[in-house]
């Protein structure tokens, strides 16, 4: 149980904000941020933890999307089963993507490519298939009650994408301590020393893609349910792809709260940039590239990668100043 | 009934736009044989160079063909100095770290390029621009004839240098094996941040040959790039004649394909072969094995 | 008497043009220490490669508790048993020690605790027990030999490929080390290593065959095989042999 405890801690801070907080503004700010911090977390488990970097995450946000999206507009399903199906048709999606690439043994930069080409050649599909609305998308009809997941208030959306973090939190834990979290962790560190103490390293990668897949393809769905509409661009493009492994990577990849910290450093400083300069086209983006840039050249492990440094190299010096203080006492 | 001439002229044309694509894969590949990375940032150095040559062409009044002469050089030092300074002591010696620095740049350039100077299409009026010669049962666009014939040349003053010069010699040694080549004595920072130059500056000359007849906007060169990754990963990652006969094969089949399917499946149909070398011959046709 | 544990039979492994491993036998028996030498670039590695599944070979069988396990990927055959280590060491870098002998422990025990638990065991068996919270990176040479070794033995194989495991050690380190070795046998454990360093080959091997040029060339105890002329030629070039009787007298 106390291995939940920081989970605990700060999902109940977060928790807390809307009681102190009534600005639509500021609300929105933090709901489209803790969606991406959703959206990461599921690139985390793939990434962070598996070490397989994948540059087209766009694939299972778009897919989770357009799966609620097309059921609610066109065939009037409930938007929760909607919900439930666009996560299960992005872990399939996830599935199929990575059976192919961990199947045909593609690693590192090959394995990059290959999941950009898949999340490109969805997005031009989804622009010109008439199911998908071409390039016109989809719009969900508005309709503010629970049961078609929208609600009157912004902080009700923040409390529901604030309960998809904390399970994201979760999972991410509990895969950390369990036998799957080592294998992955193993295989990531490396492959072949990995598959030489019993591990099958492909079931384990195809294990991750599935579970990164469904977050990231929740994230999709949940977009769908604040802005009540979808299309290629937004689905499939590359800014979702970017913003996925931007947070992580930013935050501490392989951390349980790495997505997180990052989403809430990265759309915060872009926020503050937008303050300072305007909202001008791009700018958001290019200093997202900087601080990847900045990140990998100077903290490769990420915010939380470099406080736990921190934290191991002081934590020592302290350890040693308590044991002989402990020992002048004693002597 | 299809007319072969038809056909014919689609193929001559997409010969033609798949010497540029061949330059700009080129670079790309060289790049990949010697550092072993994917610079995913070339598309976004590609718009660059657009918007460079294009503002080259509107407030120096430089016809792009001219530009080229400073323009070359001047991203052979950007690419040097970004290889140099920030790429190479990213890496921290890991692939996936050079990867990500390579995309951030790519976010980086085409995000500063879109937030300087908005996203709207330009294009230049050139005399030339429309200029073609008649074959009789097609016309060739001139300005894509001298792309073709200028790639050709590229192709061949790289050969030159690869071939003759110590520094040409000296990438080639540090491609085949790095350790010895630093062992030899070879600053193997210098050659990989040279490499990473001669990368760049292909694409400078490929936007000066495509200026004429293409458009500018800060994504236009991405468009470019998905198409050279699939050339480079086809013809063969690291191989030169690959990369060219990649860049002329993919020009035609893109020609042909949106001749038949129209311009979106055809781009659709590019990724596929893409996707399928990747999963069933990653080395391509003449690379070395993955 | 009944087959030996691990039986290698007429294993070949082309690369191209070249015949790393020619038509190469041997055996290895439980609570056994028997040694695979020859001169560099014999294809012991090769071999190695072979039967513990990361190369399939051109031709022969390999059959460890009287099954053909020939072509079995590397997962597959150590959940069966066989564990191997690698001559340049392959710490989980950026993770501890205990980290590291983790992964090898969850192979026959899924529960954390057991895991860790067994990771205890093994890490003092090794002389490990000190530093299983240290950064694997930052062990000495002899350290990750050990981890190597540890890792391996979380995984509780009945067959051990120690690829080199003395390569690099100090004469004190290799005297630490070999009773480490010898306690595997103790437990039934077979062991096959291949290994270059003479005199821990003389003090621990019960078995030795001899590689050279992909073909086994001798076998036998390790002081028949030091005697065998073939054996003296290969490492010692054309003619040896008679050099080094006339020399003895």
């Amino acid at each position: 149980m106390k291995t939940f405890l920081p989970i605990a801690l700060g999902v109940a801070v977060l928790a807390a904000v809307p009681i102190f907080v009534h600005s639509n503004v500021v609300l929105n700010f933090l709901v489209v941020t803790l969606m991406i911090a959703l959206a990461g977390q599921g690139w985390n488990i793939l990434g962070g933890y598996g070490g397989q970097y994948s540059f087209g995450h766009a694939a299972f946000f778009g897919t989770g999307a357009y799966t609620t999206a097309i059921l609610q507009a066109n065939y009037g399903v409930n938007a929760w089963l909607g919900f439930a199906a666009g996560i299960a048709a992005g872990a399939a999606m996830g599935g199929i993507i990575g059976g192919l690439a961990f199947r045909a043994g593609l690693r590192s930069s090959y394995f990059a490519l290959v999941t950009l080409a898949f999340a490109e050649v969805l997005r031009i599909l989804a622009s010109v298939a008439p199911i998908t609305g071409a390039g016109v998308g989809i719009l969900v009809k508005l309709d503010l009650r629970a049961q078609s997941f929208q609600f009157q208030s912004r902080a009700s959306f923040y409390f529901v994408i604030l309960a998809l973090v904390a399970a994201s939190l979760i999972i991410a834990r509990l895969i950390e301590r369990s036998r799957f979290g080592v294998w992955l962790v193993a295989v990531r560190e490396n492959e072949d020393a990995a598959m030489a103490l019993g591990v099958n390293a492909t079931a384990v990668k195809l294990g991750a893609m599935i579970v990164s897949a469904a977050i990231t393809a929740a994230a999709g769905c949940f977009y769908v349910q604040y802005f009540l509409f979808i299309d290629a661009g937004i689905g499939y493009g590359t800014w979702m792809s970017i913003e996925a492994l931007l947070t992580p990577i930013i935050g501490g990849v392989g951390t349980v709260f790495g997505a997180l910290v990052g989403a809430l450093v990265v759309k915060s400083l872009g926020e503050g940039a937008k303050l300072i300069t305007g909202d001008v086209p791009g700018l958001d983006l290019m200093i997202y590239g900087a601080v990847l840039v900045l990140v990998i050249r100077f903290a490769p492990r990420g915010i939380v990668g470099a406080l736990a440094d921190i934290y191991a190299r002081f934590g020592r010096r302290f350890a040693a100043s308590r044991k002989t203080a402990v020992e002048a006492v004693r002597g | 009934m299809l007319s072969p001439l038809i056909l014919i002229a689609a193929v001559l044309n997409g010969l033609m736009i798949g010497a540029v694509y061949a330059l700009v894969a080129l670079g790309l590949t060289l790049i990949y044989g010697v550092l072993h990375i994917i610079n995913f940032a070339h598309g976004a150095l590609l718009s660059a160079a657009l918007f460079a040559a294009f503002f080259a062409y509107q407030k120096l009044g430089l016809d792009p063909y001219l530009a080229a002469v400073v323009l070359t050089p001047g991203f052979f030092v950007l690419g040097y100095a970004l290889q140099r300074f920030v790429i190479g002591p990213a890496s921290h010696g890991d692939d996936r770290n050079m990867l990500l620095v390579t995309l951030g740049l790519a976010v980086l350039i085409e995000n500063a390029l879109l937030y300087a100077f908005r996203a709207d299409t330009r294009t230049i009026d050139l005399a030339y621009g429309f200029k073609s010669i008649d074959l009789g049962f097609t016309f060739l666009s001139l300005p894509r004839l001298i792309s073709f014939v200028a790639v050709f040349a590229v192709a061949l003053a790289l050969w030159l240098i690869m071939s003759f010069t110590d520094t040409g010699k000296a990438i080639r040694a540090v491609a085949k094996e790095k350790l010895g080549a630093e062992l030899a004595g070879i600053d193997v920072a210098h050659i990989y941040a040279v490499t990473f130059g001669l990368g760049t500056a292909c694409v400078a000359i490929a936007a000066c040959l495509l200026i004429p007849t293409y458009y500018v906007n800060p994504s236009a060169g991405n468009a470019f790039v998905l198409i050279a990754f699939t050339i480079v990963v086809l013809g063969g990652m690291g191989s030169v004649p690959g990369a060219l006969i990649g860049g002329l094969l993919i020009g035609v089949v893109e020609s042909l394909g949106g001749f038949f399917f129209g311009e979106s499946l055809g781009q659709v149909g590019i990724f596929l072969i893409f996707i399928a070398v990747l999963l069933l011959r990653p080395r391509g046709l003449f690379g070395a094995s993955a | 008497m009944a087959e030996p544990l691990l039986v290698v039979d007429g294993v070949s492994r082309r690369f191209g043009g070249l015949l790393a491993v020619n038509a190469a036998s041997l055996s290895a028996p439980a609570a056994r220490i028997t040694a695979l030498i020859g001169p560099n670039g014999a294809g012991k590695t090769t071999l190695f490669a072979v039967i513990s599944g990361f190369l399939k070979p051109s031709a022969g069988l390999v059959r460890f508790a009287g099954e053909d396990i020939t072509g079995e990927p590397p997962y597959r055959l150590a959940r069966g048993g066989i564990a191997r280590t690698f001559q340049i060491v392959q710490p989980f870098a950026g993770l501890t020690v205990r980290d590291n002998i983790l992964v090898g422990a969850h192979l026959r025990h899924r529960a954390r605790e057991a895991a860790l638990a067994v990771v205890e065991e093994v890490g003092r068996e090794v002389g490990l027990g000190d530093v299983l919270d240290r950064p694997a990176h930052t062990l000495t040479v002899s350290g990750r030999k050990r981890l190597e070794l540890a890792r391996a033995l979380a995984t509780e194989p009945k067959l051990l490929l120690l690829d080199e495991v003395l390569a690099g050690l100090n004469p004190s380190e290799i005297r630490d080390i070999v009773p480490v070795v010898r306690a595997f046998c103790a437990r039934g454990i077979a062991v096959l290593m291949i290994e270059h360093v003479m005199q821990a080959v003389m003090s621990l091997a019960e078995h030795v065959f001899v590689l050279a040029e992909g073909r086994i060339i001798a076998t036998g105890s390790p002081q028949e095989v030091a005697a065998d002329a073939a054996v003296i030629e290969a490492y010692l070039g054309h003619g040896a042999a008679t050099k080094v009787r006339n020399a003895h007298g």
